[in-house]
């Protein structure tokens, strides 16, 4: 199976120096980042560039200066399906129009797999489904896209970009628009997939960013940390770049992520009347 | 890349969403406590995924049903085609028209090619609707608008004015095949030259609102050079005028040999590529990360939407609204990927405007209406259904 190929000799990416200019004004500046297999979580402030940098790493934003490179060759001259095969990229708000039901939107993953003929296989199918049953969504099948809520509409375009079966994998924030469980659920598929992916997420949400094996911490373009983030280090960092409006606190056991949470000391002003909730 | 820990982990977490609806107890304690309810979660899960499911069948049904009902009016339409005549749809007529000495030239000449012909410039439409909805990522694209409508027009008046000014007088109606040629190749380069200038203003298909804004320049650009010229030789205005009305009458067996041709070639590659529109559904960039070259499959998908318009355009005007609404009857009726609606909603076109021709003939006989002023009611008035129908919901 190509897949497992692919992931048993993954050719690196990594951003060299990266530089992005968008509409005249810089967005990234000398970025410099191997991705190895494992989970990294891309955080930083809104503006930082975190989903430039994404957008760039998948080769669908031109670097202004340095570079993007798959191995040895420079990104921008791998051919489309190739790279296709190399990189999944999830988009960070699903659009969707058209009427594709959930299995027909799921194997768009295996356009650059399919041959001359265009006709799926076994093993695509197979790749189809596999995809679906670790997002969760092999139950709607048949519904249509539209009909789905954000939160599902999200699972199934994820399950898109793992049908891909790329071994890098670049999410930009998946987690939106799912209830807690499901974020846990993500959280742990992100763990199970990182033995053999590079899962690169972009989130917004620290809790479960601090859960990855690796912080890329950007702010204002430039790269302020990078590494685990148990580390002292990038977990100041990672309270600078927000201002310090994030505290985090050690937790219990033995390589146990950090707590993270909002340092709000916004009084309450006087204790609320009763508002009858429901039991 | 399935071990079975994650999996039953997520397995768990959707049972506590599930049992949330009805014990309001926080969701949070329910996952901490995942694992314990673990033998319980394959039974919860299955009954909540078998009430969940939808019936499975609904749209190959669909679909099938509305083979069959294209199937059918297709071959009525087809037949009450060869029996509409000057005189009007008349099946009695029909019997004897078939024994008298010109059913070669009636049939054979005059209503096998018409209806044949309007059978072939409705799929052709109706395959050019489906293309630019699908390219321009929206219901309400139509065949016409990047440019071949003003283009094909301009060039046929061109030719008229041309020859009125030289003498000749040629318009749709004449039959000497030389002039009707000069007509046919005109509208087509017209309709070519149309796209190609949107295409360059665009500065190729990569921008789909710039390529559209072009598509609207240019329809107006070309739109007055056209009126321009019809001030100076007025005789080419009835020309023009007839041409913008669409018409079926004048289709001889070379046009359709041409158009069934080229609805061969456009139509198998537009197939092919049908895959990649799919991906644009999900947008410009996923369709990019998919690996397709978009930059290339979408300027091919405009070449062979300007194809298949240029085509029928040029062999019967401008036939309003068929474009529009084959495509969106499709979706209405069986939405489905775009190897379907592509194929369909040919389909459908070729079926709305067989109808149509016949309409035409049998309304008011012996007059005829032009069929581009039936489908412009008839698919007026569906929109307008759509439009209240919409509206009260």
């Amino acid at each position: 199976m190509t897949g497992a190929a692919l992931s048993a000799l993954p050719a690196a990416l990594r951003a060299d120096a990266l530089g992005v200019v968008l509409g005249g004004r810089p967005v990234l500046h000398g970025v410099s980042a191997t991705l190895v297999p494992g989970w990294t979580a891309i955080v930083g402030p809104n503006g930082a560039g975190k989903s430039t940098l994404l957008r760039a790493l998948a080769g669908l934003q031109a670097a202004h200066s340095g570079g993007v490179w798959l191995g040895d060759r420079p990104l921008a001259q791998v051919r489309p399906a190739e790279r296709a095969r190399h990189i999944a990229w999830l988009a960070q708000q699903g659009e969707v129009s058209g009427e594709l039901t959930v299995r027909e939107t799921v194997a768009l993953g295996r356009i650059a797999h399919l041959g001359l003929l265009g006709t799926p296989g076994a093993a695509d199918a197979a790749a189809v489904d596999r995809a679906m049953a670790l997002t969760e969504c092999s139950a709607w099948a048949q519904r249509r896209l539209q009909a789905l809520s954000g939160g599902e509409r999200q699972r199934v375009l994820l399950a898109r970009a793992l049908a891909t079966e790329a071994p890098v994998l670049l999410l930009d924030e998946p987690t939106t628009h799912l209830d807690a469980p499901h974020q846990v659920a993500l959280a742990r598929l992100f763990r199970q997939l990182a033995a053999r992916h590079s899962v690169v997420t972009v989130l917004h949400d620290l809790p479960i960013a601090v859960h990855a094996d690796r912080l890329l911490v950007l702010r204002d373009g430039r790269l302020q940390a990078d590494g685990d983030p148990r580390r002292p280090a990038v977990q100041q960092a990672l309270v600078a770049v927000f201002d310090g409006a994030v505290q985090l606190s050690p937790r219990a056991g033995a390589g146990a992520a950090p707590a993270v949470s909002l340092a709000l000391d916004v009084p309450v002003v006087a204790p609320l009347p009763p508002c009858g909730l429901k039991e | 890349m399935n071990p079975p820990t994650a999996f039953t982990g997520a397995a768990n977490v959707a049972v506590a969403t599930a049992t949330a609806t009805t014990a309001a107890a926080a969701s949070a304690t329910a996952t901490a406590a995942a694992t314990a309810t673990a033998t319980t979660a394959a039974v919860t899960t299955a009954a909540v995924t078998t009430t969940a499911v939808p019936p499975p069948v609904s749209d190959r049904q669909r679909r099938r049903r509305l083979v069959a009902v294209l199937l059918a009016v297709g071959l009525l339409a087809l037949l009450a085609g060869l029996v509409t005549g000057s005189g009007g749809f008349a099946p009695r007529d029909f019997w004897a028209e078939l024994q008298g000495e010109q059913a070669g030239l009636i049939l054979g000449q005059i209503r096998a090619p018409r209806t044949l012909g309007a059978l072939l410039v409705g799929a052709l439409l109706g395959l050019g609707g489906a293309l630019s909805q699908g390219v321009f990522r929206n219901p309400l694209a139509d065949p016409y608008l990047l440019g071949t409508a003003a283009g094909a027009g301009l060039g046929v008046v061109l030719v008229l004015a041309g020859a009125s000014l030289s003498g000749l007088a040629i318009s749709l109606a004449t039959a000497a095949w030389l002039e009707r040629v000069g007509l046919v190749v005109a509208a087509f380069v017209g309709a070519l030259g149309g796209v190609l200038l949107t295409l360059s203003l665009a500065q190729g298909a990569v921008q789909t609102l710039r390529l559209l804004l072009a598509g609207v320049v240019v329809g107006v650009l070309l739109g007055a050079v056209s009126d321009l010229v019809t001030v100076v030789s007025p005789d080419a205005l009835r020309g023009k005028q007839a041409f913008l009305l669409g018409s079926t009458s004048f289709l001889g067996w070379p046009a359709l040999a041409l158009m069934a041709g080229g609805l061969l070639l456009l139509g198998g590659l537009a197939l092919r590529h049908a895959r990649a529109l799919d991906a644009l559904t999900l947008g410009e960039d996923s369709a990019a990360s998919l690996g397709l070259d978009l930059v290339r499959v979408r300027l091919l998908l405009v070449v062979l939407l300007a194809g298949a318009t240029a085509l029928a355009v040029s062999q019967a005007g401008l036939v309003a609204f068929v474009g529009l609404v084959a495509p969106h009857l499709v979706r209405r009726h069986a939405p489905g990927p775009h190897a379907w609606l592509l194929a369909a909603s040919a389909a459908m076109g070729a079926v709305l405007l067989v109808v149509a021709d016949v309409l035409s003939r049998a309304l008011i006989p012996p007059q005829e209406l032009p069929v581009g002023v039936v489908t412009a009611v008839l698919g007026g008035f569906y929109l307008l259904l759509l439009l209240k129908r919409r509206g009260l919901s």
